[in-house]
């Protein structure tokens, strides 16, 4: 009876903390069925007439090339961080290098100083290259901005396969390329799924970069949303009907990998 | 299961890919910085509700007229004056033609970042370069007298009021009223209970947001930025006393959080009906006046710029198209910025868009378009008027040395502007004295000036 309880009270605190950090979110997919007049009321108001007008302007302003770009920046930087963390995880953890917390820690290293720090200098190599408002520059760009925190987080997944394990396959004959098949892959398979989710996501809301580099032809997504920012008229209903839009693939992106990933975010944390 | 979901996992990725390599080919993915052999051209812009609607006429009209294509790129007006700056001082050439608000037009022309633009203008008689309005071209122009830019459309400011609040409690506004009046009014008609307040005015801090109408209140007070040689005058008497009556005007009648409200917040304060009046730019009356974004449209009268030593204290303000420097394609960017900004653009917008999205204040000719003054009888006669009357060059009661109503032209005001905007929004906010605001202004200024003298 005791237990019962107890648990029903923890149950109601889940419930209330997972609305309050869902709350936002309820509150812009709300106000993207707004008329804007409706949207800036104050007290806000819960009962209105649903509409359906803002999602009609965000699409004449033609979002469609801008989630493409988004979806080839994040997705082809995605699969190049994940090919080339993984391996250099392994160098770091199971067969390490020499030096290898040198190594780790100058991956770390890199994301200590600020991205506009580094910036001119991207910027005007980007520029000499010819390569300024290309998608291919953005995939490259996500990749190395991605690619120390996959390393590290694919050395800690692959730290929890048990030494015991790949030795008794080697023991019994395995090669290196079975025992990352068979044994490494199935083990660290929920971490690489949520390695690769957070490169994506990072990816899919980086702003700075792309606001810099991109110009008509290669712009992500973010930069479509801060477009509906406008100093004359108002604004918010349709930016929420935009950032509802845009918010969407992360989010089939986070439920396609769902199992795997409540299991793999708290591989690292259950040491 | 798991390996139902793996499988499950890579058939949408494989989908992804497919329909992501698909769209390479279709042109997303340009090479290097705009396509220069064939017909088109780049514009930056604001995203402001006009750079929307020639967004969606564009290909329809000009497009098929010209055969020139247009790519828009829509982004906030900071990072739009980022980018142009980068590209232009980088050679990116990345833009033909972009959006330029007046304060940036003289500074850029004077840098040589910008493409004049006169003489394509004059050559053209169908353009009509003498139906433009003076001041707008004067606050376009550069030292050497030609347009570095063409007003796409133009605003002034004025004082609306919610004519339902003013019939309730017998009050008359008077076409051309004085800020000793306005306080009067604010007085009267500030409701508390009602969640009314007397008066919006902008307190956010930003050379752009405070001190546009608050620099206008200035002037007519008597002050100024700089005289004419220079001399900073920040803790002048006349700028005190203006910025006083601003910030107590606030503090007792104005709305709530008004250290935070800049245009958008005071547009859904006076729109949502919550307050009595509101000072700020005649851009406003047409969100004002669509149901669809107000609450009040049909009730709102509109008046002169509140005064107090000058007669007219209406701001100037344009968003003007400009090709940048770095262009490649400048006979293919004036066409489409002469279109743009033509009698003929306005009459299509009217006709496709309804009579009130017109771009006007730029152009004489707008307000004698029937269609046009039917739908904008409320408030456009004292737009046409406030630009009219809005002098850039001698805005207030002294000789300036530089352009700009409610800013000074010089690069540094933005900065400057912005930095004692923050301590007198402090001081509206009540952390703060006006005194020590224009203390620490006018030691600001005195270091901008050195560079000047």
């Amino acid at each position: 009876m005791r237990a019962r309880l107890q648990n029903s009270v923890w149950g109601v605190v889940a419930w209330i903390a997972g609305i309050i950090f869902v709350f936002p979110v309820i509150w812009m997919v709300l106000t993207s069925f707004k008329q804007e007049a409706d949207a800036a009321t104050n007290p806000p108001s819960w009962f209105f007439a649903p509409t359906l007008a803002q999602y009609g302007q965000v699409f004449d302003r033609n979002i469609t090339p801008f989630l493409l770009n988004s979806l080839m920046a994040s997705v082809f930087s995605t699969i190049l961080v994940v090919l080339l963390a993984t391996p250099a995880a392994y160098a770091l953890s199971l067969r390490p290098v020499a030096k290898w917390s040198d190594s780790l820690f100058f991956f770390i290293t890199t994301k200590m100083m600020p991205a506009v720090a580094a910036f001119l200098p991207v910027y005007l190599l980007v520029k000499h290259l010819g390569m300024l408002d290309n998608v291919w520059t953005m995939v490259i760009l996500y990749t190395s901005m991605n690619l120390p925190l996959a390393v590290w987080m694919m050395r800690s997944f692959l730290l929890e396969v048990p030494r015991e394990v790949l030795e008794a396959g080697e023991v019994d004959g395995a090669s290196l390329i079975t025992s990352i098949r068979k044994i490494i892959l199935p083990i660290v398979s929920p971490g690489l799924a949520a390695t690769a989710l957070i490169c994506f996501i990072f990816a899919w809301n980086e702003f700075f970069l792309a606001v810099n580099l991109t110009a008509t032809n290669a712009s992500t997504s973010p930069i479509f949303l801060v477009g509906f920012i406008s100093s004359e008229g108002a604004f918010l209903a349709r930016l929420c009907a935009a950032a509802t839009i845009v918010s969407l693939p992360v989010l089939i992106a986070g439920w396609v990998a769902q199992n795997k990933l409540v299991r793999g975010l708290s591989m690292g944390a259950v040491k | 299961m798991p390996r139902k979901l793996a499988m499950a996992t890579a058939a949408a990725a494989a989908g992804v890919l497919l329909v992501t390599a698909g769209c390479s080919g279709a042109g997303s993915t340009g090479g290097g910085s705009g396509d220069s052999a064939d017909n088109t051209i780049t514009a930056l812009m604001v995203g402001n509700p006009q750079m929307e609607d020639i967004q969606k006429l564009t290909a329809d009209n000009f497009t098929k007229q010209t055969g020139i294509t247009v790519k828009f790129t829509i982004l906030p007006e900071n990072e739009l004056r980022d980018k142009v700056t980068q590209d232009v001082a980088n050679q990116g050439g990345q833009y033909d033609v972009a959006t330029v608000g007046a304060y940036e037009v003289p500074i850029w022309a004077k840098n040589g970042w910008l493409h004049e633009v006169s003489t394509q203008a004059q050559a053209d008689s169908a353009y009509d370069v003498n139906d433009l309005i003076k001041p707008m071209v004067s606050s376009l122009s550069g030292e050497d007298g030609k347009m570095y830019a063409a007003p796409f459309y133009g605003e002034s400011s004025f004082l609306m009021y919610n004519k339902e609040l003013f019939e309730a409690k017998g009050i008359t506004m008077p076409e051309k009223p004085t800020w000793a009046q306005v306080a009067e009014y604010a007085a009267k008609l500030d409701d508390k209970s009602k969640g009314i307040s007397g008066i919006c005015l902008r307190g956010l801090p930003g050379w752009g947001e405070l001190f546009a109408p608050l620099t206008t209140v200035v002037n007519t007070y008597g002050g100024t930025w700089f005289d004419k040689d220079w001399n900073a005058q920040v803790n002048s008497p006349e700028f005190k006393a203006a910025t006083d009556f601003y910030v107590n005007l606030l503090k007792q009648h104005g709305q709530p959080g008004a250290p935070q409200s800049g245009f958008t917040e005071c547009l859904n304060t006076f729109g949502q009906g919550k307050a009595a009046m509101w000072y700020d730019a005649t851009s406003a009356a047409g969100t004002l006046e669509d149901p669809n974004a107000s609450k009040v449209a049909g009730k709102v009268g509109y008046a002169y710029a509140p005064v107090n030593k000058t007669e007219y204290s209406g701001w100037l303000w344009t968003w003007a198209w400009a090709m940048p420097k770095t262009t490649k394609k400048a006979d293919a960017a004036w066409k489409f910025i002469s279109w743009a900004t033509s009698k003929d653009y306005e009459k299509l917008v009217g006709e496709k868009l309804g009579w009130s999205r017109v771009p006007s204040g730029k152009r004489t000719s707008t307000y004698s378009i029937p269609e046009y003054k039917e739908s904008a009888k409320a408030f456009a006669d004292v737009t046409l008027g406030s630009i009219e009357h809005a002098d850039p060059t001698n805005p207030g009661v002294q000789p300036r040395p530089a352009l700009g109503v409610q800013f000074v032209g010089i690069p540094e005001f933005a900065d400057l502007g912005t930095k004692v905007s923050q301590e007198v929004s402090a001081a509206i906010a009540g952390s703060n004295t006006v005194d020590k605001a224009l203390a620490d202004g006018q030691k600001q200024a005195e270091d901008v000036a050195k560079k000047y003298k």
